[in-house]
């Protein structure tokens, strides 16, 4: 029987490393299936092989991508059912979530978000009220529903690849009553860095760059880092929302973390402290980033962020 | 139009926050109404005065659960232009987690559907204090309600609802017919401030309280009892302290990535 079943929703040619974490972690906690939607391309099926899957669910309807979430979740309780897994897990996305939601309602499941880590018993580690509390917490439920944060764990390949089984499940009808449809599509413009929420380098600007993000950039692709941004850039208009950093934006936990320019309110703390390490550079010595940086420079981001640049790209040659 | 409008009473994140008791849930005191749910209330507004306002027999309801503080999430709405207030308060409520919620929230709403349907329910995008955005979706699931969640612009016309919705990679335009559950982000409108007539105002607008008899929702259901998570500890985070602090002299960029370099951060 398989213990646990992993949601992986349309990766196209290849896997991400966040699903890479999540097979890894499922792999610990027993037999592992993989509950797939989407075009399943041959290097992903080798690679959810490597990553120790002995069954891949796939979804009797083609039309999940048409409404939001609900539909899926529908599937994936179905998947649920047919593997016999006792724990469900999915990445910790906005989709993913909502995912997660509406299957515990569905199997009277408890969902347990922003996890971070998961024991072998299935007790799940978090942290919470902006990174100022770690806690575990356990679902009580015949079935666990976990949604895992990124670069949670490093993901590591099974000691034997597997050739899985493919099992068509059949998707409820009804699934796509009362689901909201989605009637058109644009693809935001991809920048070619990594995304912001699975970085593990950020370098973020805030009011200090006065609506230049040249510097912030050229020192995140030094770095080959993410860009981010406070709540105070992308309301200003320099950058847009998609990049803010925070209680209402991402929350990123980087192994590095550079703050430029920003002052660091509660806001703004919220969505990076649990950063690994924390560099503030901000002209201001009263900026409360200081009191939490690992490293802080009292300076002129216009001189110190391009020296370091530079620095860089002649140390890597 | 009829919309009710969730608000949570939730611990100012301008201070510092605190788990506290036997269940480790959150300390309730010093306690505002969620800066995410104002985005919801405004939206609400939006739509019911392009619809006549209350005199045309528009309602937005504040909906709150919680301990007895919590009515303030409820008070504060109507000061900013709520109609009227709902809030659902029982001592075995303490202590649940999104399920439960979801559970009462939607069995209250069923309450409030009785006499005249509801036409929308807004939430903000998540709680600022559980921050799991758990409870918008668990609601739609059990009401049976189409979602449209993190919507950033909303347009109702026609019982038809159109709300876009930005994702990381893409942005997308998703429909429904009413009734539905859209929860909103920081992005779709500036919530508006109570103004002297709102806050004078506020005080005839009628306040329902509501216990679990009710809405028909046993006690084992909810609270603790009725949880399907439980959150077995929880420790304080050493606070960061601050490393290295030094002052540019022409020389701080070297320094930073001598540093980076030592952290092996490179």
């Amino acid at each position: 029987m398989t213990q646990a079943l992993v949601f992986i929703d349309n990766p196209g040619p290849a896997l991400k490393k966040s699903s890479l974490e999540l097979l890894t972690i499922a792999r610990s906690l027993g037999d592992t299936a993989v509950a797939f939607n989407g075009e399943l391309h041959d290097d992903v099926a080798a690679a959810l092989g490597a990553y120790g899957a002995t069954t891949i669910y796939r979804p009797s309807a083609a039309d999940l991508d048409d409404y939001l979430v609900a539909p899926k979740a529908a599937y994936l309780a179905a998947a649920v059912v047919a593997s016999g897994a006792g724990t469900v897990l999915l990445e910790n996305s906005a989709d993913g979530k909502e995912i997660a939601a509406r299957l515990g309602i569905k199997l009277n499941a408890g969902v347990i978000t922003d996890v971070v880590g998961v024991d072998a018993d299935g007790t799940a580690h978090k942290s919470v009220l902006a990174g100022s509390y770690n806690t575990t917490a356990k679902a009580k439920s015949a079935v666990a529903v976990l949604s895992v944060k990124p670069n949670s764990i490093d993901p590591e390949a099974a000691p034997a690849a597997v050739t899985p089984e493919t099992v068509t499940v059949e998707v409820p009808a009804g699934a796509t009553a009362n689901a909201a449809r989605i009637t058109a599509r644009s693809a935001k413009p991809a920048s070619g860095r990594p995304d912001l929420g699975e970085a593990r380098v950020v370098v973020s600007g805030g009011r200090g760059v006065d609506g230049n993000f040249g510097p912030i950039e050229e020192l995140a692709d030094a770095l080959g880092g993410a860009v981010g941004a406070s709540r105070a850039a992308t309301d200003a208009g320099w950058i847009s929302h998609d990049f803010q950093v925070g209680q209402t934006g991402k929350t990123v936990s980087p192994q590095l973390y550079v703050s430029v320019g920003i002052s660091g309110a509660i806001q703004q703390k919220a969505g990076m402290q649990t950063s690994k390490v924390i560099v503030a550079i901000n002209k201001d010595a009263e900026s409360p980033i200081f009191e939490i940086a690992d490293f802080g420079i009292i300076g002129d981001l216009f001189k110190v962020v391009p020296q370091a640049t530079e620095e860089i790209k002649k140390r890597k040659g | 139009m009829k919309i009710v409008v969730l608000v949570k009473h939730v611990p100012d994140a301008q201070f510092d926050r605190h788990i506290t008791g036997a269940n480790n849930t959150t300390d309730r005191d010093e306690s505002i109404l969620s800066e995410l749910d104002e985005y919801a209330l405004e939206a609400a507004l939006q739509l019911i005065e392009a619809r006549g306002g209350s005199k045309a027999g528009n309602q937005v309801i504040a909906l709150s659960m919680g301990p007895s503080g919590a009515v303030n999430a409820v008070k504060k709405s109507l000061q900013i232009g709520a109609t009227e207030g709902v809030h659902l308060s029982d001592d075995a409520l303490a202590g649940s987690d999104a399920a439960a919620t979801s559970l009462a929230l939607a069995a209250v709403i069923r309450h409030l559907g009785t006499d005249a349907p509801v036409d929308l329910v807004l939430t903000g995008m998540a709680s600022t204090d559980g921050e799991t955005s758990l409870v918008p979706a668990q609601l739609a699931e059990r009401l049976s309600l189409p979602q449209l969640t993190f919507s950033s612009s909303l347009d109702v016309t026609g019982g038809k609802v159109v709300a876009r919705r930005d994702g990381d990679t893409h942005s997308d335009t998703v429909e429904a017919s009413l009734p539905a559950l859209v929860s909103v982000t920081d992005q779709i409108n500036e919530p508006r401030y109570p103004n002297f007539k709102g806050i004078l105002g506020a005080k005839k607008k009628k306040i329902t309280t509501l216990s679990l008899a009710d809405i028909g929702v046993g006690a084992s259901e909810v609270g603790a009892a009725g949880s399907l998570t439980v959150v077995e500890s929880a420790q304080a985070r050493p606070p960061r302290t601050a490393g290295t602090i030094i002052t540019d002299e022409g020389d701080a960029g070297i320094k930073l990535v001598e540093f980076l370099a030592a952290q092996k951060l490179l």
